[in-house]
């Protein structure tokens, strides 16, 4: 089991109320990823579902069980840190065995338990080394491995991916895919990164300023998002905002449209823009073209383009691919 | 700056630090020095580093006079004692000061430390007159109780300046891990925090050996330590010198012993909070 319900929950720092009510419902199972800016108050709140912050108000329900007063340890959760937080005095062996000795396992257990989760992470030949010794992708393994021998109800990820160089993030993004399709275990997933979120997660609640602007699956929220800002954050490069004139619709203020959704031409279009840098990527190319309007926007193209900088285009939205915002920043009405 | 420029500056750094160092050293020198010699050549109108005739007379006369050991015996359990029983208690104070920080904290810290800056003759009467009332006048337990209270805000002071270079993280993944406090105390701060709580038990122990004021005071015969082995000869009749060097030297060479032992130690330790 490993279900978690946020009720009306609240934080506040000294005066700072950093974490707005909230209500947010996780089943048994499920991979969630919190994503959002800097200090939008995602890491707060999963270290209130650890336990390692005070609630200052709500309640934290675990496996339909009132946990809020309850201490980390007793709450059945293991958490992975971004700085890996491992024991460097102590062999992977021994980190790993930490929590299993805090909770009197039998010797004999312990070390068929380390052996299974040194099979899971391939740590086998690194048992006996210290943290110092290993690289930061196995340093990360062994974090996990320590969280996996607990055999929590939940496990909890606070950015654990941003320490490590791009290749490797992308491993160990799969492999924490992997362990989640394997262990079938409920995983709370913080990063400020939306591939992250999108490429691993069930569904997605996009935090802004303490309060949750959106939860859906990924692509719900790529093809339905509620608000300009959650529009903006989902989708890599993000989605481009074009002022409307008030003439043309009194109700919309910005329009969105994603760089995978402009039809170039160099003969007609909507919109008519020059080519600035260009981006290629190989497979594909993103330009970034100066609208007459002077907004700026990135333009997904071919990987071959053959457009140069300084050239004339036409741009146009895809048909029902564009999304309309309010003035509040609100979504009038999404045309999928 | 270029290859010769760095060198001429090299140069002029370690003549410049043997020079200090020398200063620093020279009286120490010269106590040994004079513990070698007689009284008349100590106190004579022109001293001589070297050239004198060499005498253990001294150390000898020393030892027979004054029970050496008792006093060596004193001073070690006065010292590791206070040290210990310092660390027992400043081990939890720096853990909630540096983890578990509130408003008040620096406020705290910063009090316990003007505490150091009082003269301490301010309290000489108070503290007499408790260990009168309590029959801790020279007494060990009262002079390792007394040394305790004076050190401990320098060991508070260290132990949380390493405490603070500790990440929170690896203590809250203990919370997680299922830890109590004294687990997370036990198994994971304290071996993290080695070579600063090494650091503090040796400061302490050499704050403690040479503490002179409380020592002096409190003590008579019974738990005198080497400071007021020393004292001792330094009598009505008058100084003799050379006796006095004597005496001088088998009480700072132990402490000197330890400290070149672990200079290294002490040096990572002071330095510990210094570079990241």
């Amino acid at each position: 089991m490993g279900s978690i319900t946020l009720k009306q929950v609240t934080k506040n720092f000294d005066e700072v109320n950093v974490i707005k009510p909230l209500d947010l419902e996780i089943k048994d199972g499920e991979f969630i990823v919190f994503v959002g800016p800097s200090g939008c108050g995602k890491s707060t709140l999963l270290r209130m579902i650890a336990g390692l912050e005070d609630t200052t108000s709500g309640n934290i329900e675990i496996d339909g069980q009132d946990a809020t007063h309850t201490p980390p340890a007793k709450r059945g959760l293991a958490m992975v840190f971004q700085s890996y937080a491992l024991y460097p005095h102590m062999t992977v062996r021994n980190n790993i065995a930490f929590p299993l000795k805090r909770a009197k396992v039998s010797p004999a257990e312990i070390e068929s338990k380390i052996a299974n989760a040194a099979k899971i992470l391939n740590l086998t030949d690194y048992l006996d080394r210290k943290p110092g010794q290993l690289s930061g992708g196995q340093r990360q393994r062994v974090a996990i491995g320590r969280a996996i021998v607990r055999q929590p109800s939940a496990f909890l990820f606070d950015e654990p991916l941003s320490n490590l160089d791009a290749s490797l993030r992308v491993n160990m993004r799969l492999e924490i895919s992997e362990l989640h399709k394997s262990l079938s275990t409920t995983m709370i997933y913080v990063t400020h990164d939306q591939v992250e979120a999108m490429t691993m997660a069930d569904r997605i609640a996009v935090f802004n300023g303490g309060i949750i602007e959106q939860v859906g699956t990924p692509l719900e929220l790529y093809k339905h998002p509620v608000n300009e800002f959650v529009a903006g954050f989902i989708g890599s490069p993000k989605m481009n905002f074009i002022a409307v004139p008030q003439s043309e619709d009194k109700k919309t203020v910005n329009l969105g449209i994603r760089p995978e959704h402009f039809i170039i031409s160099q003969e007609q279009g909507t919109y008519k823009g020059t080519v600035g840098v260009i981006e290629h990527l190989g497979s594909e190319s993103f330009l970034h073209v100066t609208l007459e309007c002077g907004t700026t926007v990135t333009v997904k193209a071919d990987g071959d383009c053959p457009l140069q900088y300084g050239d004339a285009i036409f741009l146009s939205a895809q048909e029902n691919k564009t999304h309309k915002f309010d003035k509040n920043g609100l979504t009038i009405k999404t045309t999928l | 700056m270029t290859i010769k420029d760095s060198r001429r500056s090299k140069l002029i750094y370690t003549i410049a630090a043997w020079t200090i160092s020398g200063m620093i050293f020279f009286p120490i020198l010269w106590t040994l020095i004079t513990s070698f010699k007689t009284e008349s050549e100590a106190i004579s109108a022109t001293p001589a580093l070297f050239a004198f005739e060499w005498t253990l007379e001294n150390y000898s006369d020393v030892l027979s006079r004054s029970p050496y050991f008792n006093h060596f015996w004193n001073s070690v359990v006065i010292s590791l004692g206070s040290s210990l029983l310092g660390l027992l208690i400043a081990v939890p104070a720096a853990w909630s000061m540096a983890f578990v920080q509130t408003k008040k904290t620096k406020h705290l810290l910063m009090w316990m430390l003007s505490t150091k800056m009082l003269p301490p003759v301010g309290v000489l009467i108070p503290i007499y007159l408790l260990f009168r009332d309590f029959g801790l006048l020279d007494t060990k337990l009262g002079l390792v109780i007394v040394m305790t209270l004076i050190n401990l805000p320098i060991m508070v002071w260290m132990l949380y300046t390493y405490f603070r270079e500790i990440p929170n993280e690896i203590l809250e993944a203990s919370r997680m891990d299922g830890a109590t406090i004294g687990e997370e105390i036990f198994h994971v701060l304290l071996p993290i925090a080695l070579p600063g709580i090494a650091s503090t038990l040796l400061l302490n122990v050499i704050l403690s050996w040479n503490e002179a004021f409380w020592t002096l005071i409190l003590t008579a015969a019974n738990a005198a330590p080497l400071t007021a082995f020393i004292a001792s000869y330094s009598s009505p009749e008058g100084l003799f010198y050379a006796k006095l060097s004597a005496a001088s030297a088998m009480a700072i060479v132990p402490i000197l012993i330890l400290g070149w032992f672990s200079q290294k130690q002490l040096v990572r330790g002071l330095s510990f909070g210094a570079v990241k």
